[in-house]
């Protein structure tokens, strides 16, 4: 996949989150913004806006009035399409049609029905390190935390809630590069890229239609806002939010705390010696290590720290770069892994709060829990064969590690 | 002591429920919910603090004026 732009010459006026050098340097890039050029502003994508500050991040994530969720992430392509349902309803949807989106799979994914699958997933956890073992024992000691595990992780969950076939992993990861990974190239090539998820999507609803089950995808084809049942359109969005939303931004989170702990021996010997802790220290790593950050279009002509935002602009929200801003947050820089009060935005702010959060958190604490108990001491491999996602979805797509016996 | 929960803001983070679920409960919604009408049990005062300053909504306040976080403080965040 090629962009159609080119290296970034300047972050504050030429930025580009699908840049391979913006994930890999995004502490230092929002850093510098934050001291310069608080919210940054590129040409590419037919015109986005970057804020970086806290105060800017929060602003726009609760004005519903002049920002919309039509779409959510700055691509060359820009739906015309009015909200307010979108194509991936409720991410792309406005108030009010929104909450009604919303309120039918919030059920699903509230703390109480995700609780019950903890042992499932820490079945899963347990298979891949037991694989990687022996991979270790093989390769001198080294594996991929990423390639080898932190990916696998959220594909098999949510192929399993959508009941989807869980063989089809890869496909998956195919979809989420091309819709989150592939936005800075032709208009053709992001077609054909939506034509080809549109066509899975659909094979697996008309299999869902002919074979009811107890699974998300049948859930969805059942639901109704008041009396009436879902259009076929909103089907289809939802089942692409779900598959799309929860695998590479877990994997990232996932990805990211391990690779925290191979270059903190401290912060890892702690956490071994101190396991209780490991729920304040998984909000510490989101917080720094937040992969997610969402975007909105213009609404209606806006002032944001003194940028003019007019009418259809992209404006990129990134709930990392807010995290670590030292107005909201002590020591904002520093991991402290037993930093108690921890309001970050990690999973975004107002309405649209991440649907997945409670799944998410679930599977970093026991992915990270696992990935300990199996292998106490390891560190990182060779630092140059650590690469980064591109775009709005930030963590480690390669991510060697020795273990120590 | 009391606390307080503005349903307005709440969106289901469950930071709440996860800290201090002596306090807190949530709806098949994933919302909170306050338990004992919101009274913060004895010797549960720091779970209740915690769950005040680890909501990203600033949802949550201590009902007493009395108390160090003031209510009308909790919510200027926003």
């Amino acid at each position: 996949m090629t962009s159609i732009y080119g290296p970034v010459t300047d972050w504050a006026t030429d930025f580009d989150h699908a840049e391979p050098d913006y994930n890999a340097n995004a502490h230092e890039v929002w850093k510098e913004l934050r001291g310069t050029c608080p919210v940054a502003h590129t040409d590419r994508y037919e015109g986005a806006w970057l804020p970086v500050t806290h105060e800017h991040v929060s602003q726009i994530a609760y004005d519903t009035e002049h920002f919309t969720s039509r779409s959510v992430v700055v691509t060359t392509y820009r739906p015309l399409a009015e909200a307010p349902i979108g194509n991936a309803p409720p991410i792309s949807s406005d108030p009010p049609f929104h909450h009604d989106a919303r309120r039918i799979l919030l059920p699903a994914f509230a703390p109480k029905a995700i609780e019950p699958m903890e042992k499932d997933v820490r079945a899963l956890c347990r298979s891949l390190l037991f694989d990687m073992v022996e991979t270790a024992a093989a390769n001198g000691g080294i594996v991929d935390a990423a390639v080898q595990y932190s990916q696998h992780i959220p594909v098999s969950v949510i192929s399993l809630m959508l009941g989807f076939p869980a063989e089809d992993a890869e496909l998956f990861r195919g979809f989420v590069h091309d819709i989150v990974e592939g936005v800075n190239v032709g208009l053709d090539q992001r077609f054909a890229a939506f034509h080809r998820l549109g066509e899975y999507i659909e094979r697996q609803v008309l299999e869902h239609i002919e074979n009811p089950r107890n699974d998300l995808t049948t859930y969805l084809l059942n639901a109704k806002i008041g009396d009436e049942p879902l259009t076929v359109g909103h089907v289809r969005g939802s089942i692409v939010l779900l598959l799309i939303a929860g695998i590479d931004t877990t994997w990232s989170a996932i990805g990211s705390s391990l690779l925290h702990l191979a270059t903190h021996p401290d912060d890892r010997s702690r956490l071994v010696a101190e396991p209780e802790l490991m729920p304040t220290a998984i909000e510490e790593l989101l917080r720094v290590y937040a992969p997610v950050t969402m975007a909105r279009l213009v609404k209606e002509d806006v002032e944001i720290g003194g940028c003019p935002m007019k009418v259809d602009d992209w404006v990129l929200l990134p709930f990392p770069a807010a995290n670590v801003d030292p107005a909201a947050f002590e020591r904002a820089d520093e991991v402290l892994i037993d930093r108690e009060e921890n309001r970050h935005l990690a999973f975004g702010l107002g309405i649209h709060r991440c649907l997945g959060s409670n799944l998410a958190r679930l599977e970093v604490r026991v992915a990270v829990e696992e990935f300990l108990a199996a292998f106490p001491d390891f560190e990182l491999a060779d630092p140059e064969g650590v690469t980064w996602s591109v775009g709005q979805i930030r963590g480690p797509r390669t991510l060697p590690v020795r273990i120590n016996a | 002591m009391k606390v307080l929960l503005d349903l307005e803001r709440c969106q289901g983070h469950n930071r709440c429920y996860a800290l201090a679920p002596e306090i807190f409960d949530v709806d098949d919604y994933g919302m909170a919910v306050l338990l004992h009408d919101g009274l913060v049990p004895e010797g549960l005062h720091a779970k209740a603090a915690l769950a005040i300053a680890n909501c990203p909504e600033f949802a949550i306040a201590f009902a007493d004026p009395n108390e160090p976080t003031d209510p009308t403080g909790a919510v200027e965040g926003r």
